[in-house]
This record gives structure tokens, sequence and C-alpha cells, in this order.
């Protein structure tokens, strides 16, 4: 009987690509926990299969074999609308190199996961201004992405990662296309996220991070050691 | 922050792959706004002809005899007995399905009178239904008949008998005023006495019958020779016979641009719905890495196909208003070139609703697969172009 007793569990998690007759073990065997408000810091080599977890984490790639549980929930036993609506609710995610859409501006950009809820446009722009205030982009609401710098774009990246308040963040090598100053920053903004209550799991190769994390996880060969 | 505004800000980057796509559209509406324009004008043009022409559909009595007539010259030398209608029977028309076609219906009675100890023709007809069909009749002086002791003398019998307008004419021992004398017609009534139909009744001893009905069916594609098989039936003893073959086999000649028209429209449209579909299979291709992420926020598949299918409903409405438009002034141009006398037949509104509308439905049509695809797409197969 699986006792639920952390934010997020993971059973006997396997994950093989197969690409004709090719079969590649991306994740081989995984079994580990991550508690409320923890920072994880998830660190493996290129290729150790730490971002395919990443996507598993947040409900975008189905494993082969295992269980996720999310605050009780079997992500794999819902359908994909029902993922869909997790992740709009659950998880924020901060995509290495940004990932913003070049036509539309901040502000647009981080009220863009508020498109598909409900709120009133008084209170998703009030929302969405809130974090670009709190990443420290308040005079650039208007800007469109190439007109800001590496370390700004990356700002709204994590602003966009929170408007919708998720308790759970997703940072896939946030600090991999940044400049070491700015990578600091970055990470010390993760840092005062998770000490407001998110739970920050970041994927990186960069044992820098891990002095900011509650935890590291080390990902190597398709396996995790914690 | 709505889902159109992400559909706007697409529309608004991709301004040349939009261009592409639009111009699709374009092609395809102007194309068939133009060949619609111009069977339109075509058919308008055929059909001022046919009200020109006069009557379409003569009854006369039906006989076993055959006519030896050509173009007015009687080569027979034998007079056959003029059979008549019963005026009353006339009223009979008006029970056929298409009565409401029937512009115009003029019955007339023919007979010969005396003048000057000489048998000339009278017709008896009534006048307002002749002149609204005998366009084409003008008088030299005075005034159309308008009593019943007036009458009208064709061109070449005044001149023989020496009668002019104002001048006083006895026939068959009866005086009658001549009202005006026609211009030369070149036609039959050019040696003929019109008179009323009442009068020239009494004068021939033809009372309440007709010698023959010459009627105008008038209305946009009117099934003329349905019509005059519906008359048939209703006069078993008449002969109707639809005339103008000529401006009827023009007619068949648009049924067949029609028919040519609509070919090279589904043909163009089909061509244009093709490119739509390209463009936005296109579009969609280079979107994988903002599919992917919108899919990793939190946006149903449902979304991702409602931003898809609203840009290709924008661009709908941009290439219809557009085609309409495009259509129009082409037409305007190829017009007075393509159609001897043809004029632009002016701004169809409703011409202009449709091309939107298939405008519209042809671009969602064409994008339903891509949008269908990119919906579809696996959020993390998306994410790994990132």
């Amino acid at each position: 009987m699986t006792q639920v007793n952390h934010l997020i569990e993971i059973h006997g998690l396997k994950k093989i690509y197969q690409s004709g007759d090719i079969k590649v073990d991306a994740i081989k065997q995984m079994d580990f926990f991550i508690d409320d408000e923890e920072f994880i810091a998830i660190m493996g080599q290129s290729g150790s299969g730490k971002s395919t977890l990443l996507s598993i984490m947040g409900a975008l790639n189905h494993p082969t074999e295992g269980q996720i549980l999310v605050d009780s929930l079997d992500l794999y036993s819902l359908t994909a609308e029902q993922r869909a609506d997790f992740r709009s609710e659950y998880i924020g995610f901060i995509f290495q190199s940004f990932q913003l859409i070049p036509y539309l501006t901040v502000l647009e950009n981080v009220k863009l996961p508020m498109a598909v809820t409900g709120q009133k446009k008084k209170i998703k722009n009030q929302m969405a201004l809130e974090m670009i205030d709190r990443v420290g982009l308040g005079a650039k609401s208007h800007r469109l992405p190439d007109q800001l710098s590496g370390g700004e774009q990356e700002r709204v990246a994590v602003a966009r990662a929170i408007v919708n308040k998720p308790p759970i963040i997703l940072a896939d090598e946030p600090t991999g296309n940044l400049d070491s100053k700015t990578a600091e920053e970055i990470m010390l903004l993760l840092q005062s996220l998770n000490k407001d209550g998110h739970t920050v799991i970041v994927v990186t190769h960069n044992q820098d991070i891990k002095a900011y994390a509650t935890r590291s996880i080390k990902v190597q060969d398709g396996e995790c050691f914690a | 922050m709505k889902l159109h505004n992400i559909s706007f800000g697409n529309i608004k980057r991709r301004k040349g792959k939009m261009f592409f796509l639009v111009l699709g559209l374009v092609i395809g509406i102007s194309t068939v706004v133009t060949l619609l324009s111009i069977t339109q004008t075509m058919t308008r043009n055929i059909e001022e002809r046919l009200n020109q022409f006069g009557a379409n559909i003569v009854m006369v009595p039906k006989s076993e005899n055959l006519s030896l007539n050509y173009g007015g010259i009687d080569v027979g030398g034998v007079s056959y007995k003029v059979r008549e209608f019963d005026q009353e029977q006339l009223e009979d028309i008006k029970t056929i399905k298409n009565y409401k076609n029937l512009s115009i219906i003029a019955p007339k009675v023919l007979g010969p009178v005396t003048v000057n100890g000489k048998n000339v023709l009278l017709m008896g007809v009534l006048f307002e239904e002749e002149l609204a069909l005998k366009t084409w009749w003008h008088k030299t002086g005075g005034t159309f008949p308008e009593k019943e002791n007036e009458v009208m003398l064709g061109s070449q019998i005044a001149t023989l008998l020496g009668f002019k307008t104002g001048g006083i004419i006895n026939l068959s021992g009866n005086s009658f005023k001549v009202a005006t004398i026609l211009k030369p017609t070149g036609a039959s009534e050019d040696d003929a006495i019109i008179a009323s139909l009442g009068a020239s009744q009494r004068l021939l001893g033809k009372e309440d019958k007709l010698s023959m009905v010459e009627i105008s069916a008038f209305c946009q594609g009117c099934p003329i020779s349905e019509m005059t098989l519906q008359i048939a039936e209703k006069f078993p003893n008449a002969k109707v016979t639809a005339m103008k073959q000529a401006v009827m086999s023009k007619m068949q000649s648009i049924d067949m641009f029609k028919s040519f028209s609509l070919g090279v429209s589904i043909i163009v449209i089909l061509i244009g719905s093709l490119l739509v579909l390209v463009t936005m299979m296109g579009s969609v291709n280079e979107r994988t890495r903002e599919i992917g992420i919108f899919r990793a926020i939190g946006f149903r598949s449902g979304h991702v196909m409602q931003i898809i299918l609203l840009e290709a409903m924008l661009l709908g409405i941009i290439g219809g208003i557009l085609g309409f438009v495009i259509g129009n002034l082409i037409a305007y141009g190829i017009i007075p070139v393509m159609i001897k006398d043809g004029a632009f037949a002016g701004i169809n509104a409703n011409l202009g609703i449709v091309s939107i509308f298939m405008a519209v439905a042809l671009s969602l049509l064409a994008s339903l697969y891509p949008a269908f695809k990119a919906s579809n797409m696996d959020p993390s197969e998306a994410l790994r172009a990132l």
C-alpha cells in the first residue's frame, strides 16, 4: 500500500525511448520523493536522463513504467486534458534559453499562462505586473523579448512560471545561458521563491547550483542517487 | 491576455507567410466574383435584348395547312380560311404555373377591310399592351390612338393611300380619324391599319374572336420553352411557338459559360485552399517550439486548435473582403472589353457576404488538419525542439 506523505513521490519510474529497433533506456529505475517547500537540485551530466525526469514530473512525458504522485494524484492516470489543467494549476516551467514568445511583450508573456484561466482582465494584469515587479522588470513591461538582455529574459521566464502561483517550479538549466553574475541573481531569485513557499526543482549539470538547494539528487545513467 | 491576442500577434509577426495565405484566398475569391459578375452581366445583356425584341411567345390557331410565306413574301397565292380563338378562352392563360412571368399579353384580330376600293389589312389591338410590347414603334406626329374611332397607319399604307395625321379614313363604310402614322419598322405593320381591338372585331364581323396572341415572358432565367408547353397544354387548338431562337441559343451559351466558370472557380478555389493548407502547415511546423511552450504552461489541445483556427478565420475575413473588392475591380475593367455594350452590373452586397463566408469556410477547412496536428502534438516531443 502506498503511503502518501510527500508532495511528489516517484515509484519504479522507467522511461525507454524507441526509434525503430533502437531502444534507449533514458530512465532505468528511479524511486524518490520530494517534500513541500524543498529546493531540489537534480544534478547530472548531459544524457543522464535528468531532463526526461523533469518532463515526466511536469506531466509532459508519459513514463514507460512506474508511478508519479503529486499531492496524492497519480499524474499518468489522468487524461491528456486533465494533465494540461494540472500543469496550469500546479507547475511553473522555466526553460533553458528562456523560451519567451517573441511577438508578445514582457507583460503579455507573463500573462500567457493566464490566457486559459478564467480570471478577469484586471486581475490578470494586476497579478502579472506584481510578478514583473517581483523580478525587477517593472519599468520594462512593454518591451519585446529581443529588447532585453539574457538575464532580463530569464527573469521574464521566472515571472511567467510563478504568475499562476503554482506550488511547484520546474527549472531546466536556468543558468545555462547566463554569465556567472546574472546566474547568481537568478538563483537567488529562485531561492527567495522557495522561501515564499514554492517547491523548486532545478535540473542542472552546474555544481555551483547545489549551494542554493536544500537537497540534491544525482542522476547518472538513468538512475538516481539521493 | 486572451487566446486571440496570440493569434493577432502571430499574424503580425509572420506577415510574409500570412500574405501568401491571404493571397491564396484572394485569388480564389476574386476569380469566383469576377466570373459571376461576367455571367451576371451577360445574362442581363441577353435579357435586355430579349425585352427589346418584344414578344418571345406567339400563339396562333392551329392549322393543318403549311405556310407558303417566307419573310413577308407570299408565294402560294392561296388564301386559307383564317381561324380564330374565342376571346373568353384567353382568360385560361392565367391558370398556367408561370403566369406571373408573363409580363405582356397582347391579343390581336386580323382581317381585310376596304379603303377607297382597295383591300387592306386591319389589325385590331389593345393599344396599351401593344405599345408596351412594340417599343420600337414611333409615331411621326399626333398621338397614339386613345379612342375607338381613331386608327394608326403603317408608313407604307399611309403613303400608298395618301393619308396624313389628322385625316379621316373610311374603313368599310365607317369613318375613323388618323391619330398618327408610324415610322417605318420594316415589319408587317408598315402595310397595316391598326385600330382598337373592339372596333376592329366589329368591323371584321369577328366579335369576341382573336386571330393571334403575342406574349412577352420576361424574368431572369425564365424557362421560356417550359412556359410555351404550359400554354400549349391550356390551348390545345393553338400553335404556341417560342421565338427568338438565336437569343435563346445565346442563353445556352451563357449556361455553358456558367458551367465553365463553375469549373474554373472550383479549380482555382482548390488551388487557393492548397496554398492555405501548405502555408498553415509551414506555420505550424515553424511554431513547434511555441506550441510546446503553450502546452507546458497548461494550454489544452483545444486551446492550441482555437489559436490556429482563429488565425485562419481572421485571414479568411481579410481574404474574403480583399477577394470581393479585387474581383469587382477586375470585372469592372474586363467586362467592357469582353462583352459588347456590356457594363459592370454593380456591386452585389449578397455576393460580398457570401464571398466572406466562403473565404472563412475555405480557410478554416484548409487549416483544420494543421490545427489538428498542432493540437495533438506531443508536448514532450514539441519541447525537445527547445
